[in-house]
């Protein structure tokens, strides 16, 4: 479709635009103790845009702007996580102490371009746009961990963040240009037809590729080897941001390279509704399920020894993007189902636990294990709630972590003998995991005495933590909305051979 | 609503009525316990007098549409394996609501999380739905932790993790056979629907160049034997058992154990019964190692409750035993229906009676921590002639415990000898070395506790009060009446042991596999 006929089909984004400069001219008006209030212009403006894209949902499944971005349900699935999971940050920004003496103007512009970037990785078919757009989400996040500028850990994270992130795009572009060398299009439908043509002798520059651009997915995801900016990041950047960056560029990451791997080395099969195969004799599927296996195995034995709550659950979020990872060697609707759902239920949780993060270092100024403990006696429903929390993440019933994990180990085991092993070591991480998500439930419940006052955190705050809490119980116990919305988003623009 | 619902919902209505209620009117909260187990008591007694004794299937089935896409349903149903595991659920419940009525930490959050453990506890029992299963087995994992972990000794914030850490290991380990299952057997979780597909359609299913069915059956025991707990996966047990509150304990030895055994017959002995054969002496020899290993331990505590908690290890070693049993009945082994009735009836009913004899034992060691503030066997004496009538009780629980005729202990373990006999000469001959043993201990016991000089330290010792009379002499009822008169027990369980029996023999067949 060319560029002008696209426009029809792109007003979501169109109206995202528009959000954003309307921030940044009412950023401009305003005082720095109103300055906050840009955040309204997103929150309205993000539940316009999930209504359009709501409208504007299976009414076309179509590549826009001369292939180089599609409109199908799978990006409208991801686009409106992203959305959901803004609007839970924006909302917390508000009442987050870190953030209290700084402008807050240009801070929700800029998470309003991460959403556009987002918008674009989730739906980008050609090379050139997954770097561009990769690039977007990156840039605003690198400011965005800096954000605190009288802090010097946040500097840090903003600087080792750039540096990390300036390196492994890179080194992604140095693949793209080594496959557009094999096949002289950065196209997705035509680079796959190109593979498919490729003889043996070319097996090691494509392996060369794939590792290279694997190196700028795996960063974003913080996959292991590429997560070493993960923990300092997290550590120093405002909370607020560390939640979003655990969840939405993660979910973003995670749907360019469903896409990815399914269209560009499989022939699409998992994205029809029956099982993938492999384009290339190379064996990706396995890298990427060796990818996944050191991923949660290293992110969980490092979470043990953490002594700071971001920090912990920082390597926490490697781990789960080790779980996710799993799914994807297995090429098959259900391991992309199970991928979908997973971060379903993950947003909540995770979002949950970094919100009760927040609301602790409101109270006590601290995120050590040390300023949670007898949290469980003095607030008692901070404590039950960063129960289920810490409960859902290690994935128990009847919690909504649970429920991920349960799928993503369905399609395991539905994909055949050869990843039952992975199922084997996945179950074996939860049961480690176990261990420092229940660390944080001891130190709030099994040590500090029965206190006499009983203190909550502030009405929006607690309404947030309820926000997540709930539905991290509800959808461990009935799914099938879930279930259904996946279903039906589980449409993507795909070209077979 | 039917009334099996009724049974798994109650105490999480209790439990949401605690959470109503004030902190400060702690007796508002204990009497809203009991009242919640109480009623569930009588539900399971009404139960009982509906129960059909003569249909082997599942009955008062229910059965509700939960997750179609993935064809999980709510469905419940109870038979005569269940039917004698829920009632004395809902009666060491109620009692326990009593054994810890002199709780004073944080009574709304102890209340509160026993009845959520009481309904986990029934769900597993009743549920017929392999997720439903697994979600309630799970469900009992956090409210153990902390009332292990809050309650507890002064080691117990290791015990709980300890516990926990283990049990979900066996269970993940469990899942992933679930799923086995699962797509093996044409995607249903319907427990009676995959007894009837599964042993068919495992057939030839090959994981890692085996058989489906033995590495399932594999995955499965090992998380139910955590449970039980068989050597080598009992380390938790004791000290678990000995950090936590006495009512939890005896909700541990009573239910939780029984539930790893309950487990293997409902879903390996149900769902892979050709894997029965393939296990039977693997199974056998384990229940000789916890016999022996469990007399041995329990011999060197001078803990009581220690002592105690291995008798559990010792005692679950019969019904192991009496478990393996059950291939008497095929055509290689004699088809000596009448062993494997007696064996596999013998395991079923050790759950019972040992649910009952070590809650009476654990209620009796908490009533002399609660005066003595101390545990060691070797820190009494003479304690006869200060308290007889708790001398007395303790008496007749450690007989109990030992196995002496005219209580209900001996008849089961009886029971399983008789029946395991015929196939496994060898190993019942050994292991009545470790009924010497848990006579031993328990008489050892009994002398340095009650005999002898009166410690001086102890000459005001109270007498057992009306409570804990109150909480003890139900169970020393039920072990008398079962010892002279088991008949009303056996009747219930019969008709589906033979069932469990007669699938493990039509399948002899495969034997060979």
């Amino acid at each position: 479709m060319t560029n002008l006929q696209s426009l029809d089909f792109y007003w979501p984004e169109l109206i995202l635009t528009g959000v954003i400069v309307l921030a940044i001219i009412l950023d401009l008006l305003l005082d720095k103790k109103d300055s906050g209030k840009v955040g309204w212009v997103l929150i309205l403006g993000l539940i316009t845009v999930a209504l359009a894209i709501y409208i504007q949902d299976g009414s076309k499944t179509t590549t826009l702007f001369m292939d180089s971005i599609v409109l199908d349900p799978f990006a409208s699935f991801f686009k409106m996580l992203v959305i959901l999971a803004t609007i839970f940050v924006s909302v917390v920004s508000w009442h987050s102490g870190e953030l209290t003496e700084y402008r807050k103007g240009e801070y929700f512009t800029l998470l309003g371009i991460v959403v556009l970037g987002l918008f674009l990785m989730v739906s980008a078919v050609d090379l050139v746009m997954v770097y561009l757009s990769i690039e977007v989400v990156s840039i605003m996040s690198f400011i965005l961990a800096g954000y605190l500028k009288q802090n010097t850990r946040s500097n840090e994270a903003g600087l080792k963040y750039v540096v990390y992130g300036a390196f492994s795009s890179g080194i992604m572009l140095f693949g793209i240009s080594i496959l557009y060398g094999l096949a002289g299009s950065t196209n997705y439908f035509e680079v796959q037809q190109a593979v498919v043509d490729l003889d043996e002798t070319a097996n090691a520059a494509l392996v060369m590729a794939l590792v290279m651009i694997l190196a700028g997915f795996g960063y974003k995801v913080s996959a292991v080897p590429f997560h070493f900016w993960t923990p300092d990041v997290y550590e120093g950047a405002p909370i607020t941001i560390t939640a979003y960056l655990s969840v939405a560029p993660k979910a973003g990451a995670l749907a360019m390279m469903i896409r990815f791997f399914n269209q560009v080395l499989a022939d699409g099969g998992a994205m029809t509704g029956i099982e993938g195969v492999s384009m290339t004799n190379m064996p990706w599927p396995e890298i990427l399920a060796l990818l996944a296996v050191i991923t949660m195995s290293l992110g969980n034995l490092v979470a043990i020894q953490q002594n700071n709550l971001k920090r912990m659950l920082a390597y926490s979020s490697i781990a789960h993007a080790g779980y996710m990872l799993l799914a994807l060697p297995v090429m098959s609707t259900q391991g992309v189902y199970a991928v979908m759902i997973y971060l379903v239920m993950y947003l909540f949780m995770n979002l949950g636990a970094f919100f009760v993060v927040i609301a602790v270092k409101n109270k006590t100024g601290g995120e050590t294990f040390d300023d949670y403990r007898g949290l469980g006696w003095e607030m008692p429903l901070v404590g039950v709630v960063m129960t289920i929390f810490m409960v859902s993440l290690t994935g128990l019933p009847p919690t909504a972590g649970f429920i991920g994990k349960f799928y993503i180990f369905a399609a395991l085991v539905k994909g055949g003998p050869q990843f039952y092993y992975l199922v084997i070591l996945a179950g074996i991480n939860s049961v480690v995991s176990l261990y420092y998500y229940l660390r944080v439930v001891k130190v709030m419940f099994l040590e500090g005495e029965r206190s006499e006052t009983i203190l909550q955190p502030p009405a929006v705050m607690m309404g947030m933590l309820l926000l997540t809490a709930i539905p991290t119980v509800l959808f461990g116990i009935y799914w099938s909305p879930i279930a259904n919305w996946i279903q039906h988003s589980l449409t993507f623009f795909i070209q077979t051979i | 609503m039917g009334i099996l619902s009724l049974l798994i919902w109650l105490p999480i209505l209790g439990m949401v009525t605690i959470a109503f209620i004030p902190r400060k009117y702690e007796k508002y909260i204990k009497i809203t316990a009991a009242v919640a187990t109480g009623i569930q008591l009588l539900l399971s007694l009404v139960l009982w007098q509906r129960f059909d004794a003569g249909i082997g299937t599942m009955q008062f089935m229910e059965r509700l549409e939960w997750i179609p896409s993935f064809n999980i349903a709510y469905i419940l149903g109870i038979d005569g394996l269940s039917l004698p595991m829920v009632i004395l659920t809902a009666l060491l419940c109620f009692i326990c609501v009593f054994v810890s009525w002199n709780i004073s930490k944080a009574v709304k959050g102890y209340f509160a999380l026993f009845l959520l453990l009481d309904t986990g506890i029934i769900g597993v029992f009743l549920s017929l739905d392999f997720f439903l299963f697994y979600v309630f087995w799970e469900v009992m994992l956090l409210p153990m932790y902390f009332l292990i972990g809050i309650w507890g000794g002064p080691q117990r914030e290791y015990a709980a993790i300890k516990f926990f850490l283990y049990t979900l290991f066996g269970s993940v380990l469990m899942l992933v056979g679930i799923l086995g299952l699962y797509f093996s057997c044409g995607k249903t979780f319907d427990i009676p629907e995959l007894m009837r597909i599964a042993p068919e359609a495992l057939q030839g299913v090959v994981w890692w160049g085996m058989s489906g069915i033995k590495v399932i059956w594999v995955l499965l025991f090992i998380g139910f034997a955590i449970k039980v707990p068989v050597f080598p996966f009992h380390t938790w047990l004791p000290l678990a058992h000995v950090e936590a509150p006495t009512a939890i304990s005896v909700i541990l030895a009573g239910i939780l154990l029984k539930l790893g055994v309950y487990g293997i017959l409902r879903i390996n002995y149900g769902l892979m019964p050709d894997g029965v054969y393939w296990f039977s002496g693997a199974l056998a020899f384990l229940g000789l190692i916890n016999v022996i290993w469990g007399g041995l331990c329990a011999l060197a505590q001078t803990d009581l409750k220690k002592l105690v908690a291995y008798s559990s290890v010792n005692h679950m070693g019969y019904a192991l035993i009496g478990m393996a049993a059950v291939i008497a009945a095929g055509a290689a082994n004699g088809t000596n229906f009448k062993a494997a009735q007696a064996g596999i009836g013998g395991a079923v009913f050790q759950m019972f009676n040992h649910g009952t004899i070590s809650a009476m034992l654990f209620i009796l060691v908490g009533v002399i921590y609660e005066r003595a503030h101390h545990r060691d066997i070797d820190g009494f004496g003479g304690l006869a002639s200060q308290m007889p009538v708790y001398a007395g009780i303790t008496a007749v629980a450690f007989f109990a415990g030992l196995g002496l005729p005219g209580l209900s202990g001996f008849i089961s373990e009886a029971m399983c000898f008789i029946g395991a006999f015929p196939v496994y000469r060898g190993i019942v001959i050994a292991s009545t070395i470790g009924i010497l043993l848990n006579a031993a201990y328990f008489l050892w016991a009994f002398q340095r506790i009650f005999f002898g000089e009166l410690n001086e330290k102890y000459n005001k010792l109270p007498e057992i009060n009306r409570l804990e009379l109150f909480t003890v002499v139900p169970l020393l009822v039920i072990t008398i009446f079962f010892g002279i008169y088991p008949a009303p027990y056996l009747d219930i369980i019969a008709r589906t042991m033979d069932m469990i029996i007669n699938s493990v023999v039509s399948l002899s067949t495969f034997a060979g596999m």
